[in-house]
């Protein structure tokens, strides 16, 4: 009772906010119409029994596919009604091909025949019945085809190292955070303690700002040094 | 029975790897390219004594099988990858932009992919093995990012190569509809003489064999092959006529004698075509060549049409032809490999004030500026033209041999003619570099040492192969017995 009062929930949740994907006016709100049929369609995976399915529609699809769309959206500035201007040019070609597709569908459903078993099967949707699915899917990845799975592994790496080999430039000059030198400086290189006369203020004893380190001096020393060479001139 | 502990030496190598990938990323420096080399050869040289005691059998659910064959194009293609990063020691460090430590990187996972190919023996282990290499072996054509020639070779083999992935996929896919498995096994099994060729599964074997031509460059595949072979670094050309060539050699034969031996009626005439084919097309098309990258693509297109009789020989009915064929083969592609090394190895010392050049001009008057290096490439030319007392010589003789045999006389006679004519350009090179007078441009610049290690090792063993052929046949019988025996 509770699970069919859920399943018509989800479902016609599902079904509404999938029609709004497509009718809504706003691309944001598009999507996150999207994200909400999403985790509708994996109420329905939790009803059905397949545990695995609905957590990895909700990580992957809500959690990456769904986010990526919401950046693009966000980021690519498309004008949605200048796309939608040759609607009416369009339409009618678009009406056919869904025509043919449509008919295609009705010729593949009228000759569909379910298996005698699929009745059956469709009730267990976990293979063994002993464990659960899950677990079943975890012994397929992992145990049966794990030189695959790593292999499978291997491959992407590899994608990995390529785009950031033929990508990836070091600028030059870039100011990189060294922390070990952070830590490693002392007070003393950093601090300067005077004994300030009252009423004297800073100016009078030459310190406004704290002496420059090593390498700084030297980057100052360079324009100054030829600066001078240009007053000897 | 998962049996793990056989497929040791890809674990080792992949675990090396990862190990090496963190050491070169870690120390933050420029100028890891040299010590990451040596760690990646110690890593292929490791690997190539795991297998060496690597036992028989299938693993990991019987997706991966260890035989003497798997074995024997295993040690090939581990010295194949180690003689190709040895190339490119000193011609990367010359150019700062090659040499960053992610080129041996990539040389250590496509040689893991490699090894996995050979060691195929499930359809989906197959395709992850080529992947593997090929992936890696498309960012290597792109490595010298600042070359418009070389992001050319990389986009182009990319493109290609993943259009040849899709036909291979799409016959694989065909083949598990038809016979219902992917297993090498269980195929051989399912197609027995009886109802083994059903015209679907005639024609998802036309896309496998599509597929892996274009991966071997065989002819009406090889089209990528010399633009690529030109655009791309000169060590990594090198390296693509070299192991994964032999790789993907030894992946066609088991994939055809073992799960689709009984289709051989179908298959043999198929690779009939391209054999003649290469062999033609290699021989005729590298006559008017002036840069010598092409004309290495060419050659190499031509002998992988010499390496196909032997798989031509391979589908005939008698047991014992089949053996003669296969072994022929392995003959012909373990000479090729050392062959082809060594002569790249003369190509990447062709330098002249620091630049690389690679017109066959440039090789003129060799003889007088450097008379080691115009000697040693005299002994690969002769040795690829087929010339007597060379390696190069013995592997055509098995080759035609296991044709004539087979009753593929034809065949022989075109790879005769075919030699005959592709003697011309190899003549032609050596004629160049002792009898025509240097160029305005000077001589070429000395060469690295590395190189000569390579070119000494390789030229040694093609000169006097024939002193001591006992290893190396022993070898590729045994591989024999273990797959057409």
């Amino acid at each position: 009772m509770l699970a069919a009062v859920a399943f018509y929930a989800f479902s016609a949740v599902l079904i509404a906010s999938a029609a709004m994907v497509v009718v809504a006016r706003n691309p944001v709100h598009s999507v996150l119409f999207l994200i909400l049929a999403f985790f509708n369609a994996a109420g329905l995976m939790l009803i059905a029994g397949g545990e695995f399915l609905a957590m990895i529609l909700v990580i992957v699809y809500v959690g990456a596919v769904a986010v990526l769309f919401l950046f693009v959206v966000m980021m690519l500035d498309v004008d949605f009604a200048r796309m939608r201007e040759g609607f009416q040019r369009y339409a009618p070609v678009g009406a056919l091909v869904g025509g043919v597709l449509l008919v295609e569908l009705l010729f593949v459903l009228g000759s569909w025949r379910f298996a005698p078993e699929a009745p059956g099967l469709r009730l267990s949707p976990n293979p063994g019945a002993t464990v659960g699915n899950t677990e079943a899917l975890a012994r397929i990845l992992y145990t049966d085809n794990v030189l695959l799975f790593q292999a499978a592994g291997v491959i992407l790496l590899v994608a990995m190292i390529g785009a950031i080999v033929l990508t990836l430039r070091e600028r030059p000059g870039t100011r990189r955070q060294v922390i070990a030198a952070q830590v490693a400086r002392a007070p003393a290189e950093t601090v300067v303690l005077r004994q300030v006369p009252i009423g004297a203020g800073l100016k009078n004893i030459g310190i406004l700002r704290p002496p420059p380190a090593a390498e700084e001096r030297e980057a100052l020393s360079e324009p100054e040094r030829h600066g001078h060479g240009g007053g000897h001139h | 029975m998962m049996n793990w502990t056989l497929a040791l030496p890809e674990a080792a190598l992949a675990c090396a790897g990862l190990a090496i990938l963190g050491a070169g990323v870690l120390p933050r420096r420029h100028d890891m390219f040299f010590p990451i080399s040596m760690a990646v050869i110690g890593a292929l040289v490791l690997a190539g004594v795991l297998v060496l005691g690597q036992g028989d059998g299938a693993a990991l659910a019987g997706q991966y099988v260890s035989d003497a064959f798997a074995r024997f194009s295993k040690v090939l293609v581990l010295i194949g990858a180690a003689l190709a990063l040895t190339l490119a020691l000193d011609f990367n460090q010359t150019d700062r932009d090659l040499a960053r430590f992610e080129y041996p990187v990539l040389i250590l996972f496509a040689a893991i992919g490699m090894m996995l190919m050979v060691s195929a023996n499930d359809l989906m282990t197959l395709y992850l093995g080529l992947e593997l290499q090929s992936l890696a072996a498309y960012v290597l054509a792109a490595f010298n990012r600042d070359s418009e020639r070389s992001a050319e070779a990389g986009l182009k083999y990319f493109v290609l190569g993943a259009l040849a992935s899709g036909l291979l996929l799409y016959g694989m896919s065909l083949v598990y509809g038809f016979v219902g498995t992917t297993s090498f096994d269980r195929l051989a099994e399912a197609l027995t003489a009886e109802h083994a060729a059903s015209l679907g599964l005639v024609t998802a074997l036309v896309f496998v064999l599509a597929g892996l031509a274009f991966k071997i460059s065989a002819v009406p595949f090889h089209m990528w092959a010399p633009d690529v072979y030109e655009g791309a670094p000169t060590p990594v050309t090198a390296f693509f006529a070299s192991a994964p060539k032999l790789a993907a050699v030894a992946l066609l034969t088991r994939v055809l004698t073992q799960p689709f031996g009984e289709l051989s009626a179908q298959w043999g005439q198929v690779l009939w075509l391209v054999s003649a084919g290469s062999m033609i097309l290699g021989a005729f098309a590298a006559i008017g060549q002036r840069n010598i990258k092409r004309l290495m693509a060419y050659s190499s297109i031509g002998n992988v049409g010499y390496a196909l009789i032997g798989l031509v020989a391979a589908a005939s009915a008698d047991p014992a032809v089949r053996s003669e064929g296969v072994r022929a083969l392995l003959f012909y592609m373990a000479i090729y490999l050392l062959m082809t090394i060594g002569a790249f190895a003369v190509l990447a010392a062709m330098r002249r004030r620091g630049r690389p050049v690679e017109e066959i001009e440039d090789l003129a008057g060799l003889a007088r500026s450097d008379i080691g290096m115009a000697v040693w490439m005299l002994v690969f030319m002769f040795a690829m033209a087929g010339v007597p007392p060379l390696a190069g010589f013995w592997s055509k003789l098995f080759v035609f041999r296991a044709a004539i045999e087979g009753g593929y006389v034809w065949l022989a006679v075109i790879g005769v003619l075919t030699s005959v004519v592709a003697a011309y350009y190899y003549v032609r090179i050596v004629r160049v570099m002792f009898f025509d007078a240097p160029g305005a441009a000077g001589a070429l610049d000395a060469r690295p040492a590395s190189l000569t290690v390579v070119m000494a090792a390789t030229g040694l063993f093609t000169a006097l192969f024939s002193v001591a052929p006992g290893p190396l046949l022993a070898a590729a019988q045994a591989a024999v017995a273990a797959i057409a025996g």
